[in-house]
Formats: C-alpha cells, sequence, structure tokens
C-alpha cells in the first residue's frame, strides 16, 4: 500500500484537492436539482395533471447515460466540470421531485383549511406551512440524491480528467497501480456516508417536531411526512 | 350582525349546495347551523370569511358588503375553529397560538404573552407551551385550536365541528368549556354541527338545514323542540324531543315535601302520617343515605344495610326539570331527592308531582309562545 496518498502529477492535485473538487461537482448539481425541483414540484401540485408527465421526463432524463450526455454538451461547454454538472443535476430531478411532492401533499388538509382561514395567503401558506412540513420528505430525496451524485462524478474521468476522484480510476490502469483505485471507492464511500450523516443530522435539527423514537406514539405519528417514502 | 341575504352556491357541475339562504346571525350569542351531511352546513360557514365565494347573493357585516375588504383582512378578524384543531405540527403550542397576532405584526414577547393568557383561559397547562402538537390528546389539541382562533381578539368565531373527532367524555367538557368562555367574552359564534344535541345545548339559535342547502327552521332550541316546522325537523330532532325539550324548564318550583323525610335515630314522628310507602333516612347532617320500608321506619327498626339506594339527587335550581324526572326514574322507589348545593336534603318529590308540574310548564310554554306570535 506504499503510495497511497501519492497522486499521480498528471492529476494536478493533491488528494485532499480532489475530495474538494469531488464535493463541488456532486454537490453543486444537487443544490441545482433542487432549486429546479422546487419550482417544478410546486406546479406539479397546483395542475395535478401536470405530475405525471413530469414525472415521465425526470425518468427518461435519468435513463438517458451519462456518456450520451457528455457527448452532446461538449460541444458547447467542453470538456470543463460543467458538462459533468449538468447531467448529475437532471439526474438527482428523479429523487427530489417525487420527494417534494409527496411531502408537501403529505400535509393534512385540516393544516391547509386552517392556515387558508387564519388569512394566510398562497406565499405564506407555501413558505410557513408546507414547506416545513415537508422538509423530511426533502431530506430524505436530498439523502438519496446526494448518495448517488458522488458516485457518479467519477464518470466525469471519460471526458478528460473530469472526474476528481474518479480519476484516480483511471490513473491506476494507466499506471498499473491498484492502490489508486482502492484509494477512490474508499475516499467516495466515506464522502458519501458523512455527507448522509449530515444530511440526517440537518433532518433531525429541522424537525424538533416530529415524534423520536422511545417516546410514545400517538395518533400524530400515523402522520409521519416520511412515511410515503418508506 | 352577520345577515346573509338569500346567498346561493351552485357549483360549475351544477350541484347546488346552498340555496338562497338568509339567515340573520346576532351578535354575541352562539347560532348553531346544524343538519345531515350535504345540506351545506360548511359551506355556508366558509361562504362567511370568503373560503367559499357565494354564486348569488350577499353576506353583510354589520351592514357592510363582506367583499369589500381584502380576503386575507377578513380572515384575519375572524377566528377559525375546525375538526382535529389542524394546528401547524411543526410549531410549539405557543407559536401556533400566536399566528395571526404575529402576522398582525404584534412584537414576539407581546404575542407569546398573549398565548400564555390564552392557553389559561382554555384550560391549558402552561407546561405545555413550549410542546409540539403530537405531544398532546386530542381535546387538548382541540382546546390549543381555540386558543389560536381567540387569539386575535376578533369579533367573531367561526367553528366548523370542532368537537366531532374527540370521545363523548372530553367533547363534553369542551362544550361546557366553550359554554363559560362565551360567558367571559361574548363572541358572535357560528358553530357547524351534525350533532343535535350538541345543537340544542349550545345554541341561542338553531338553524336546521336540509339537504340541498335549504333552510328548514330557524328558531331558539327551545321553540325547535315544541313547535319543529316540519316533518324533516321532527325527524332530524329524534323520538325523545319531548323529554329533552325539559332540559329548558327550571326545577326550582317543584313542589317538594319533607313529610317523608326522617334523620337516623330519630323517631318517625310526622313521618308516619304521609302515605308513602318508602320514607328517605338521612345522617345527623342531613345528607341521604337510603331509602326505608315504611313499617320500619316507623317502628323504629331502621337498619343501615337494609336501606335502598337513594340514586342521584337533583339540585332545584340548578338542575332542569329533564334531571328531576330522570332522577325519579332511576330512584328504585320513584321519588327522586332533592339536596341544596352542600348536598344536604332539602326535601323528596314523586314522579306524579314531577309529571303535573310538567303539564304546568308545557301550558306556560304555550302560552308564552302564543303571545308571542300575536306580538309579531
Amino acid at each position: 500500500m506504499n503510495g497511497f496518498f501519492d497522486i499521480p502529477s498528471d492529476l494536478q492535485n493533491s488528494w485532499a484537492g480532489l475530495i474538494g473538487v469531488h464535493m463541488r461537482e456532486a454537490l453543486l448539481p444537487v443544490a441545482a436539482g433542487l432549486l429546479l425541483a422546487l419550482p417544478v414540484a410546486q406546479l406539479c401540485g397546483r395542475f395535478r395533471w401536470l405530475y405525471p408527465p413530469v414525472l415521465g421526463t425526470t425518468t427518461v432524463l435519468y435513463a438517458i447515460p451519462s456518456l450520451a450526455f457528455f457527448v452532446v454538451l461538449i460541444d458547447y461547454t467542453g470538456q470543463t466540470e460543467l458538462t459533468v454538472m449538468i447531467p448529475l443535476a437532471l439526474y438527482s430531478l428523479v429523487v427530489l421531485v417525487p420527494a417534494i411532492v409527496d411531502g408537501v401533499r403529505s400535509v393534512p388538509d385540516e393544516t391547509l383549511t386552517a392556515a387558508t382561514a387564519m388569512g394566510l395567503g398562497p406565499v405564506r401558506r407555501y413558505l410557513q406551512v408546507q414547506l416545513p412540513i415537508a422538509a423530511p420528505a426533502i431530506v430524505a430525496g436530498l439523502r438519496v440524491a446526494t448518495a448517488s451524485s458522488i458516485s457518479l462524478v467519477s464518470v466525469g474521468a471519460l471526458i478528460g480528467n473530469q472526474g476528481a476522484l474518479g480519476n484516480l480510476l483511471a490513473a491506476a490502469q494507466k499506471y498499473d497501480r491498484p492502490e489508486l483505485a482502492v484509494n477512490a471507492v474508499l475516499t467516495m464511500a466515506v464522502l458519501a456516508i458523512l455527507c448522509d450523516a449530515l444530511l440526517v443530522g440537518l433532518r433531525v435539527l429541522l424537525t424538533p417536531w416530529m415524534p423520536r423514537a422511545g417516546t410514545r406514539p400517538r395518533p400524530a405519528a400515523a402522520r409521519d411526512p416520511e412515511g410515503a417514502l418508506r | 350582525m352577520i345577515r346573509i341575504d338569500s346567498v346561493t352556491k351552485r357549483y360549475p357541475d351544477g350541484t347546488v349546495a346552498v340555496d338562497r339562504l338568509s339567515l340573520d346571525i346576532p351578535d354575541r350569542s352562539i347560532t348553531v347551523l346544524v343538519g345531515p351531511s350535504g345540506c351545506g352546513k360548511t359551506t355556508t360557514l366558509r361562504m362567511i370569511n370568503r373560503m367559499v365565494e357565494p354564486t348569488e347573493g350577499t353576506i353583510l357585516l354589520d351592514g357592510e358588503d363582506s367583499r369589500r375588504q381584502p380576503v386575507t383582512t377578513l380572515r384575519r378578524s375572524m377566528g377559525y375553529v375546525i375538526q382535529n384543531a389542524g394546528l401547524f405540527q411543526h410549531r410549539t403550542i405557543v407559536d401556533n397560538i400566536a399566528t395571526v397576532p404575529r402576522m398582525l405584526g404584534w412584537g414576539k414577547q407581546r404575542a407569546r404573552e398573549r398565548a400564555a393568557e390564552l392557553m389559561e383561559r382554555v384550560g391549558l397547562d402552561p407546561s405545555l407551551a413550549k410542546r409540539y402538537p403530537y405531544q398532546l390528546s386530542g381535546g387538548q389539541q382541540q382546546r390549543v385550536g381555540v386558543a389560536r382562533a381567540l387569539a386575535a381578539d376578533p369579533p367573531v368565531l367561526l367553528m366548523d365541528e370542532p368537537f366531532s373527532a374527540v370521545d363523548p367524555v372530553v367533547r363534553k367538557g369542551l362544550q361546557d368549556e366553550l359554554l363559560r368562555i362565551q360567558d367571559e367574552l361574548g363572541k358572535t359564534i357560528v358553530f357547524v354541527t351534525h350533532d343535535i344535541d350538541e345543537a340544542i345545548k349550545l345554541g341561542t339559535m338553531v338553524a336546521v338545514l336540509r339537504e340541498g342547502g335549504r333552510l328548514a327552521q330557524y328558531a331558539p332550541p327551545a321553540e325547535l323542540l315544541s313547535h319543529p316546522a316540519d316533518g324533516f325537523v321532527e325527524d332530524f330532532l329524534g323520538a325523545d324531543r319531548g323529554i329533552r325539550r325539559l332540559s329548558f324548564f327550571p326545577s326550582a318550583a317543584l313542589e317538594l315535601t319533607t313529610d317523608a323525610v326522617i334523620r337516623s335515630g330519630a323517631a318517625a314522628g310526622p313521618a308516619a302520617a304521609t302515605g308513602a310507602a318508602h320514607l328517605l333516612v338521612t345522617d345527623a347532617d342531613g345528607r341521604p343515605l337510603g331509602w326505608a320500608a315504611r313499617e320500619e321506619a316507623t317502628a323504629g327498626d331502621v337498619r343501615a344495610d337494609r336501606l335502598l339506594p337513594y340514586g342521584r339527587p337533583f339540585t332545584p335550581g340548578a338542575d332542569s326539570l329533564r334531571v328531576a324526572l330522570d332522577c325519579a326514574v332511576l330512584s328504585p322507589v320513584g321519588w327522586a331527592v332533592a339536596v341544596d348545593g352542600d348536598g344536604r336534603v332539602t326535601g323528596v318529590v314523586s314522579q306524579q308531582t314531577i309529571g303535573e308540574a310538567i303539564r304546568a310548564a308545557h301550558t306556560e310554554g304555550r302560552a308564552d309562545t302564543e303571545k308571542a306570535g300575536v306580538a309579531e
């Protein structure tokens, strides 16, 4: 295992540097996906007929191989990180859109009626009632999207070393140094687990109002917004 | 006053939820809308705060068309209580209650103080303030719902079947609490229910609606029970409306007798003179012990283990004729025991005497309505 952290110089980055690039390439698309998914999900909530075609579209996008995306995008965005991140952002929609739609739908009718009756306008109702109550479902979606994004970044290695830690896989073949491949896989796994733990922590922080394990089950627990996803 | 003026709600598919309904809802009293499902009672309620817009007709608030102010302003001036409370599950109890005051721009401190004050008013322990809704029972959640509706001190309170999802014992508690709060605050309350007993208990005025959103009768509960407008209202009131109507007659005028009451240990002097088959035995303080057969009592041979139970006593003045009759019916000897506020016996009364009082009350009631009819 000598040279485990000895990164070939043509990657132009240290191990820590590769981690930084990898996180950027993995998390920015998820963030962009979330920003895109929120209004799309809101439209799907308002116009119910829109949801099935939107769901179909995100699934089809997810079915397109990343390599095919790269071939198309490379004409416009070149061999850059952006070429890697655009498909990743689109892939994240397949989890995020249904997560948000289900989360917002899980808000009980009487809660919405009460909000309307108290004089909350549509914007307030969305920001102060629907979104906070949908938070656990949205975070659950983000966990899946983040883990998958962290692993998918590595295919960027196919378009000229834009795969961050994935580039180590290519380097392992090129220089016949299998320890670099082990490094890449382990590091990505640890990153995915850490990000997941952070998101779980975020959910706990956002939802002091949810019944916790160990508390007495109450009828309210039946309305657990995450239930839809389990 | 809220005036509903020949209001119709017709949906695009042609369904008529409310049909040319006119109601004058008096200030500072509870008006109940009651009827079977599909009678448009909730739709009517929701037209008052414009969650449903009428197709025809107008709703006037103190003479002004409700459409003349912005809809959110209108809604914030009316408290709204809903079945299952509809609390914001992601906010603490105190923040739930403070919702409308905060929207109206109150400072955080003032809104919280107001919320604490309201929790006390609706009978919630202040220690619940920082809890979340899932940690409360259904009855407690409903109390929070009432507190939240009252938070900005709106003159009008709209209540949509607020107590129908809780068990009967809790429901009775919530109803009593609402009456108590109403005594203190004097809001204009519009209350929707499908439960005629709840309507009769809470309503100052009761509007009975029938399917298709037409008004069947609009009257005070006592009049509803004595003079149902038609067969539909009569059916809806149920088979025992005569008994229920007795709730509106006081028991204070009942003629009590003390002849059939003896103190334990004392000789049955004048008691022997009455024709009653049983005599009520009390302890030295005057609290009831039970019924003794007359022969045993006159012979001075009263034994505690041979007494018949005296059942539930009633309090003249506080209880209605219905309670008095119920006590007499439940009594093993057919006599009801009357006690004062401290539980001391003030006399006993037979079923016959109660029956005479009921007939007298009915005659009086009829005379009153006839008089009212002439005045109109």
